[in-house]
């Protein structure tokens, strides 16, 4: 397929047609309306269903509901819009509807200043919505890597049944970039498990070996019951303190024990490196420029891109930063992700680098943050 | 007694039985008449349970279809029309039922209530108006009568309550009825038209809460209070021979809207049709 010239969340649109999308429900909201503007136009071409709903609540609401029917589903917006989901959110985790959440972040809190770039929701992503649950976040720092993560979005939420978060940021989000687009047959899907069983023994929350238990959509003959309320393996209702617990394990331990499919990171020189760099996002571009910067004045400096940053790559980071001394952080907010770092690394050896006024972080920021520690 | 027990038959057919009973309803509650209402309605137009969903919010009314063999899903609170709008996008030829409360279809989820009307999709939206919050106690809710006491107006309401079937005629559903429990056979009948119906069909069940909204207000025995929803209630029809002060506090039943409108999910294939022809 040949190169094109591609906006990040025109490569969010694109992969998310690639991955299987077939429902988009949203609410414009700046700097994530082109996704919305470019499904409404591409999703009828191929068969699927666009609507704008009233408002984030309802669009995340139509998702689900759209999922339970068997389309793979989306929706896409910015932080308020993403505080207004978070109810459904955390109902499509309790009812394990598989679904992809885009927040293309902008700087807040609140209207904050649209439509500047930040990375201040990635606290939101994993605990937004209340009680606890598992979730998946993934966060893109180029147009192509943008589409590539929106497919794998698809992917770990059929077959993790789980909602899923591309966490993008508004700089992602609007910036174009060559990209080569990769050819159809190359993009990997997953679908969602198929049962085997008769629709007399089906259990949608069973205690299966995989505790990934298969879903049946709405409508071919499997007839049972979703609820946001605790439930036994029928989907019923339950005060049994034993089922409730077991729901609870099950759905962490579906994601924990699935950590090295799901972790996704790039790391680059961290074998002989003094200083270590984890950066995620837009923040990434910097830092990688930065890490370059240091090593042509002769650092050795490792680098750390995260894709994944829910569930947190506890293992990659305790093992690229076993032997090192100092840790550099950079992101654009005042120090979400680097409080992971922190608790797997030790507080002292983690320098922090932030901004929060709706500027990218500099490279040249994040470079003196790198030289104090080698000097 | 015959036609009883092959109503019960009727029933059984359709009741989950792997649910334990009996229902989380108080002992003489309306919402189980409603349901055994559906259920009828359903069975008299022969529809197959796999084709049918029946989606709810969060309240007493909400727990309706988890008694029930159909595909069904309890939703959060006031979203239940949302959620059903994605259902019914992705499949068209399902009978999607959608069971509310007033508090959850008009406080909560007013906005998706008029905005399901607007957009005539073909959902079946059952409210029953029991004019309080009834599982957290008797608050006060938007179908709440001025002047009732409730357990947050403990003075008195002093708010109007919204008229839920003309707010829907306004909102632009396809079709809207009213009735009570106590006329379980108009009931019965309104909701197998409001099924049929192709658009947003919008079918108020009243059905006061004796244990809240009775108890604080001494409007006596859950008997006393089926009785007045017989002698506080009239026809559409003869309603319209009334003037405004004749028919103030009374609950007007009947057929309000039964119109021919575009239906959502069909206006959308005519636009997958659309964009795949100027795709060629």
């Amino acid at each position: 397929m040949p190169a094109r010239l591609m906006q990040g969340d025109e490569a969010c649109a694109e992969g998310a047609l690639a991955g299987g999308c077939r429902f988009f429900a949203g609410y414009p909201i700046t700097p994530a309306t082109e996704i919305a503007e470019i499904l409404a136009r591409r999703l009828p071409q191929v068969g699927g269903k666009f609507i704008q709903m009233e408002d984030e609540i309802a669009s995340m609401a139509a998702v689900i509901g759209a999922s339970i029917g068997g389309a793979k589903a989306m929706t896409a917006t910015s932080g308020p819009g993403f505080s207004l989901m978070q109810e459904n959110i955390g109902y499509a985790a309790m009812a394990e509807i598989p679904c992809v959440i885009v927040d293309v972040q902008r700087l807040g809190p609140s209207t904050g200043r649209p439509t500047s770039p930040s990375q201040g929701d990635v606290m939101q992503a994993r605990w937004g919505t209340h009680g606890d649950h598992p979730i998946i976040a993934l966060s893109p720092s180029s147009v192509r890597e943008t589409l590539d993560l929106t497919v794998q979005a698809f992917n770990f939420s059929e077959r993790y049944r789980t909602p899923v978060i591309l966490l993008m940021d508004e700089v992602v989000g609007h910036m174009r970039e060559r990209v080569e687009l990769p050819r159809a047959e190359t993009i990997k899907r997953v679908e969602r498990p198929v049962t085997t069983v008769p629709p007399e023994w089906y259990k949608p929350y069973e205690d299966s070996v995989s505790d990934v238990p298969p879903l049946v959509p709405f409508g071919e003959g499997y007839r049972y019951h979703v609820t946001g309320l605790h439930h036994d393996e029928r989907g019923c209702p339950t005060d049994h303190l034993e089922k409730i617990q077991a729901w609870s394990d099950r759905v962490f331990r579906k994601i924990d024990s699935s950590l090295s499919d799901i972790i996704l990171y790039e790391e680059d020189g961290i074998a002989d490196a003094n200083v270590l760099v984890i950066a995620y996002g837009a923040t990434a571009r910097s830092a990688w420029h930065a890490v370059k910067l240091a090593r042509e004045r002769g650092g050795k400096i490792g680098f750390l891109k995260l894709k994944t940053i829910w569930p947190f790559a506890e293992e990659v980071v305790e093992h690229a930063a076993a032997r090192l001394h100092h840790v550099v952080v950079p992101e654009m907010n005042r120090g979400q992700l680097v409080l992971e770092v922190e608790r797997v690394v030790a507080r002292n050896k983690v320098h922090r680098v932030n901004r929060t006024d709706g500027e990218m972080v500099h490279p040249g920021d994040i470079l003196a943050a790198i030289e104090e520690r080698i000097l | 007694m015959r036609a009883q027990r092959t109503e019960s038959r009727v029933h059984g057919r359709y009741l989950r039985h792997s649910k334990e009973f009996p229902n989380i309803w108080c002992a003489g509650c309306g919402i189980g008449i409603v349901l055994a209402a559906i259920i009828r309605a359903v069975d008299g137009l022969q529809l197959d349970k796999n084709e049918v969903a029946m989606l709810s919010g969060i309240g007493c009314t909400g727990r309706m279809p988890v008694y029930v063999d159909f595909n069904t899903m309890h939703t959060t609170h006031g979203r239940a029309l949302a959620f059903a709008t994605g259902l019914k996008m992705v499949r068209p030829e399902m009978k999607v039922l959608v069971v509310m409360g007033d508090g959850d279809a008009l406080a909560i989820g007013g906005n998706h209530f008029i905005h399901a009307a607007r957009r005539n999709i073909g959902l079946t939206a059952i409210v029953v108006n029991n004019a309080t919050y009834g599982m957290t106690g008797g608050q006060s809710s938007p179908t709440t009568p001025t002047g009732v006491r409730t357990a947050t107006a403990p003075y008195g309401h002093i708010e109007q309550p919204f008229p839920v079937a003309e707010l829907a005629v306004t909102a632009g559903a396809a079709f809207v009825a009213r009735s009570t429990v106590f006329h379980v056979r108009e009931l019965e009948q309104y909701l197998s038209q409001a099924i049929s119906k192709e658009g947003f069909a919008v079918v108020e069940v009243m059905s006061y809460c004796h244990t809240t909204l009775g108890r604080l207000n001494r409007w006596g025995t859950p008997a006393e209070m089926m009785r007045r929803l017989r002698d506080d209630s009239l026809t559409l029809k003869r309603a319209e021979s009334l003037s405004e002060a004749e028919k103030q506090g009374k609950i007007v039943r009947g057929v309000f809207v039964d119109r021919d409108l575009p239906e959502y999910t069909q206006l959308y294939e005519r636009v997958i049709e659309r964009a795949q022809a100027e795709r060629v």
